[in-house]
């Protein structure tokens, strides 16, 4: 059975169905990341002043990820139009970099950035200990300059075995930039240029901690909520990337020649459905990255 | 199975979709200037996170009024919602209606008067 009104309008809707089809997903779309969302600003609401984590992320690399989101649906659109001036090998080659784009995405998230996540370690300090600890966490200064306090120490774990083993009493961090300077009025706010660890080396009770973790959705509502959501937009991406390589090969060919102004309709409702995911990533950027 | 209805598509609705390859040729240069419109708003979101609005409820603010406009600019000129069917804006109105009953429910939830 072939399907009806791929390319002329249905005349009770006034639109090609799959224009309604998408439009209609995108709609419950929106509801699903409203929810993750209004999580999101429930969980930072409600968390106590310093125990929202801010810097922990790479700026730069998050910034061009979005300039490659941005760019990619710049091209998608121009694909598109190529389509509509059937202009076919234009076509070919603004899918071409959307696809791309869209890998790089994939492939700076997964391989680079999330890696990079999963060996970092924060040891959030038991309230009453935090004046032990006091050298790296610079609170005294915090509060004059009326600042929320420094409740973690963060770095890289020398002895990952202390995660797991009762026996090893102490955490061995290599302390992130910050905690080597803490009264450093340069430090009160995250910088835009990523820091690794230091090679300066701190111990840390593990009597003294509250919870002690590396950067995994365990560490904080913060990073369970930067995990979920990146996560599902992850899958989002993935998804734009398969259906615009399914019309990108030569099954994308073969419906040109039948007839271009349905594939051009294919290509416009995958890309809408790409415009969204880019719309979605606006708002995670600035919120998990930035503020 | 429902069976679409039988009715012949309405001719002037066709050509509304297959514009004239001149009319299209015309929006791509502006489809650029919005990709470079959003570039140039993404550094300016993240150059003002570092700059001190007071608080950090008056960062979020900027940062947010930033992404709502180029979410906006992407919605309108991209998703082509400058100039679309009125079925699509009720659908959307309707969206709208529940996000926002949805965040209103989170609001409730955290101004809970039993608690605070």
């Amino acid at each position: 059975m072939e399907i009806p009104y791929t390319v002329t309008a249905r005349p009770d809707t006034g639109l090609w169905n799959a224009k309604i089809g998408i439009w209609l997903f995108l709609a419950s779309e929106v509801m699903l990341f409203g929810g993750l969302f209004s999580a999101y600003i429930f969980l930072r609401l409600d968390a106590e002043p310093g125990f929202w984590p801010h810097g922990l992320l790479n700026v730069p690399v998050g910034t061009m990820n979005t300039a490659i989101l941005i760019a990619s649906s710049v091209t998608v659109v121009l694909a598109w139009a190529a389509l509509k001036m059937r202009q076919f090998n234009k076509y070919k080659i603004y899918m071409g970099i959307t696809i791309l784009c869209g890998v790089i995405f994939l492939v700076v998230k997964l391989a680079y950035e999330w890696p990079q996540k999963y060996e970092h370690f924060g040891a959030f300090i038991k309230t009453d200990k935090l004046e032990k600890y006091e050298k790296y966490l610079g609170n005294k200064h915090l509060l004059a300059e009326g600042l929320p306090p420094r409740v973690e120490i963060t770095g890289h774990l020398h002895n990952p075995a202390a995660l797991k083993d009762p026996n090893i009493k102490e955490y061995e961090i290599g302390l992130d930039q910050i905690y080597t300077d803490p009264t450093n009025k340069a430090m009160d706010r995250p910088h835009f240029l990523f820091v690794p660890p230091t090679d300066k080396v701190a111990m840390i009770e593990k009597a003294d901690v509250e919870r002690g973790t590396m950067f995994l959705p365990t560490h904080s509502t913060y990073f369970a909520s930067y995990f979920t959501i990146t996560g599902l937009h992850g899958l989002h991406v993935l998804g734009g990337v398969i259906v615009f390589t399914y019309l990108w090969l030569p099954a994308g060919s073969k419906l040109y020649r039948q007839n271009p102004e349905h594939l051009a309709n294919r290509v416009e409702v995958a890309g809408l459905f790409w415009h969204f995911v880019d719309l979605v990533w606006i708002f995670v950027f600035p919120l998990f990255y930035l503020l | 199975m429902n069976n679409p209805p039988t009715t012949e598509p309405v001719e002037h609705e066709t050509e509304h979709y297959a514009p004239h390859s001149h009319d299209v040729s015309k929006h791509v240069r502006g489809y650029l200037l919005v990709g470079g419109t959003l570039l140039v708003c993404t550094a300016l979101t993240v150059f003002l996170s570092y700059m001190d609005f007071g608080s950090q409820k008056a960062n979020v603010a900027v940062a947010m009024v930033l992404a709502t406009f180029k979410a906006g600019l992407v919605a309108y000129i991209f998703m082509h919602l400058s100039a679309e069917k009125k079925l699509i804006y009720r659908v959307l109105i309707f969206t709208g209606i529940f996000v926002l009953g949805l965040f209103w429910l989170t609001y409730l939830a955290w101004y809970d008067p039993v608690i605070h």
